[in-house]
């Protein structure tokens, strides 16, 4: 993997770039928003990659709950920071592109809502990591990941028959997108999921050797005093 | 069922219990017979209360295997094994609000023994099984007798006991001392925490050294100090 | 020893508890009094659609006073460890959820019977749909923060900052089940609205999460 780091980065360089170009420059202005529409490839290509990351997340989570293994914990862990922050990005970006269109900063759709849930559900995931003081943290998280992770059907259907009831502006229109605009949109998806990826490595390979040192600190300790 | 199958109460190999960085036991080892009253000396912070911890199933060790009349301390058989161990530590586990008998009354239950035992419980402790007034109200000497009645309600075959000298007047202790013996008399293995082994030196059968998260010897007279 | 008596006896126990320390129980029924003024002072009681906004004014009450309740349902365990008692000893450790969870039901009941009344006379409400749905509605929103709330107090023991970590975690996950208890006593008390989806999400809410809770707390239960 090291040696792939900076081939990697070279990757999702370019790819970024050629994404950013491809947004808003190259591909075709949008009839009744404008130009503002274009916040369009940002803002759904970071929501799809954050509902990954959680979906790793949860899988990860079971996979730790069954094995007890340090390797799931650090994908669960990775997965929620990174699925954090991509989430951070569509709440964001939703209301800029709500505020010029609409003329308001928020609306209740579908999607947004969802990523807002999920958001606080997965910010309060490392709020438990940071505030435990048990031994079996990575414990504790799993079980959280899986209520949040039962959680989301049910939000979601809660949600979109609220939806069907009190109708409002769709962040990231509904109808039938143009084949142009749909290549752009998972050219900036494809972008998303490489530096996504990117990051994740990374911070796994942090956190990998973190827990070496600590380990090697209690190791050292264990040794102290040892006639 | 008093008298436990093998002749082995517990069997520790290479207990470490680790808190983060601040190793509390550095590898235990050794066999303890049935039927024999130990006691566990050493300074604060020597790793005691952990071990019995352990022993009782309140903790799992970070590495290491205990067993315990027979049952690996790590297994689903786990309750099997603490419904044949009698646990008694330096809070006194009891509730505040109840009376004594209340609170016997309820432990009772979790142990599927009869209500008419609890009366025995409390009279071998040489208290008054009809007193009305709750626990909390007791003096420190009547709390740790009662505490100690909790810890004899389902007769068992292991007895843990954590400091149950302490705050205790000399009659008392050595009442209670009394009565330890007795439950050895009986072929019950006891392992008791002190700061006081005089107070059993008579009826020790063994006098067991931790320094540091270790057992650096095991005696059967008080006189041979740790090395 | 069984599932069904060990539950009864740790329920009963911690009625006579509560029953005993009559104090606390005195301020959480004036702290949901307090609640439903503040709330009338707030919201405005006189306009003409408080029957909308009364659903979700009454439910918000609720959930606050049950964090209250929530936040010491294991603050007895904790003294003298006495929970150390509890599992070292052979019980399983559902029964000891389940009468956790039952009790705060109950407590927390006891807290919404006495809001209720206040909150139907400063607000003049009246249902307009069918006043007796508004029971199952209260029973399965109940359950849906009690159960929750009792598991994720137990998490929070293990962590600092427990009174705000048991909020935290339980506020988002609870949202489905809030926007249940909201719409349909909304439905009920408008006559507006579906009152059959809401209710079924709150009966899904439950058995997915009475589920996960039961198979889970043993986890909890034993990490240190």
């Amino acid at each position: 993997m090291k040696r792939g780091f900076p081939i990697l980065a070279m990757v999702t360089g370019l790819l970024l770039s050629l994404a950013l170009y491809e947004a808003l420059i190259a591909a075709p202005t949008e009839k009744t928003m404008g130009d503002v529409q274009r916040i369009f490839y940002y803002h759904v290509p970071s929501a799809w990659t954050a509902f990954l990351l959680f979906l790793i997340n949860f899988v990860a989570s079971v996979v730790y709950l069954i094995r007890r293994d340090s390797k799931s914990d650090i994908v669960a862990l990775v997965s929620a920071e990174v699925g954090v922050v991509f989430c951070t990005v569509v709440l964001i970006t939703g209301p800029i592109w709500a505020r010029p269109v609409w003329g308001i900063w928020w609306t209740w759709d579908l999607r947004l809502t969802l990523t807002l849930v999920l958001w606080l559900i997965y910010v309060s995931y490392l709020i438990l990591r940071r505030f435990s003081t048990s031994s079996q943290t990575p414990l504790l998280a799993a079980v959280l990941a899986i209520f949040g992770a039962l959680d989301v059907p049910l939000v979601y259907f809660s949600i979109w028959f609220f939806r069907t009831q009190h109708p409002s502006p769709v962040i990231g229109g509904g109808g039938s997108l143009d084949p142009r605009m749909a290549h752009v949109l998972l050219l900036n998806w494809v972008a998303f999921l490489s530096l996504a990826w990117l990051v994740c490595s990374t911070r796994y390979r942090l956190e990998v050797a973190q827990r070496e040192v600590d380990e090697a600190e209690a190791v050292e300790s264990l040794l102290e005093g040892s006639r | 069922m008093s008298v436990p199958p093998s002749n082995s109460a517990v069997v520790a190999d290479g207990l470490i219990k680790q808190f983060g960085r601040f190793a509390a036991l550095r590898g235990v080892s050794g066999e303890f017979e049935a039927g024999k009253l130990y006691v566990i000396l050493g300074d604060n912070g020597a790793g005691k209360t952990t071990l019995l911890r352990i022993i009782a199933g309140l903790s799992q060790p970070t590495r290491g295997k205990i067993s315990v009349m027979g049952t690996s301390m790590d297994t689903s058989k786990v309750k099997d094994a603490q419904a044949q161990i009698g646990y008694m530590a330096h809070p006194s586990l009891l509730y505040d609000d109840l009376t004594g008998m209340e609170n016997l009354q309820y432990f009772a239950e979790l142990y599927g023994i009869a209500s008419n035992r609890c009366r025995e419980a409390i009279a071998s402790v040489h208290l008054d099984p009809d007193l009305e007034r709750p626990v909390g109200q007791y003096s420190q000497g009547m709390r740790q007798r009662m505490s100690l009645a909790r810890a004899l309600l389902n007769d068992p075959c292991l007895l843990l006991l954590d400091e149950p000298f302490s705050n205790v007047d000399t009659h008392s202790a050595s009442e209670m001392a009394g009565l330890l013996a007795q439950l050895r008399d009986q072929r019950k293995t006891l392992f008791v925490v002190t700061h006081q082994p005089a107070i059993l030196e008579s009826n020790a059968d063994e006098f067991v050294w931790m320094v540091a998260g270790r057992i650096v010897n095991r005696t059967a007279s008080l006189r041979a100090e740790a090395p | 020893m069984s599932f069904l008596a060990i539950t009864r006896a740790t329920l009963g126990k911690d009625i006579r508890l509560e029953w005993r320390s009559k104090d606390a129980i005195n301020a959480m029924l004036f702290f949901s009094l307090l609640v439903v003024v503040i709330f009338s002072f707030a919201f405005d009681p006189t306009a003409e659609d408080s029957r909308r906004i009364a659903g979700g004014l009454v439910w918000v009450a609720f959930l606050f006073a049950a964090i209250v309740a929530l936040n010491q349902t294991w603050a007895r365990e904790v003294r003298n460890q006495v929970l150390d008692a509890y599992r070292v000893s052979p019980a399983p450790a559902n029964p000891l959820f389940l009468a956790k969870a039952i009790g705060n039901f109950l407590f927390v009941s006891v807290l919404e019977a006495l809001m209720t009344p206040l909150f139907i006379a400063f607000y003049k409400l009246r249902a307009l749909g069918p006043g007796w749905e508004l029971l199952p509605i209260a029973v399965l929103g109940t359950w849906a923060l009690v159960v929750n709330g009792t598991f994720f107090a137990a998490i929070s023991l293990r962590t600092r900052s427990r009174e705000i970590m048991l909020p935290a975690l339980l506020f988002p996950l609870s949202i489905p089940a809030l926007l249940g208890m909201v719409n349909a006593t909304t439905a009920v008390l408008t006559g507006e609205g579906v009152l059959r989806f809401w209710i079924a999400l709150l009966v899904a809410y439950d058995v997915v999460f009475t589920t996960a809770c039961l198979l889970l707390f043993r986890t909890v239960l034993e990490a240190e």
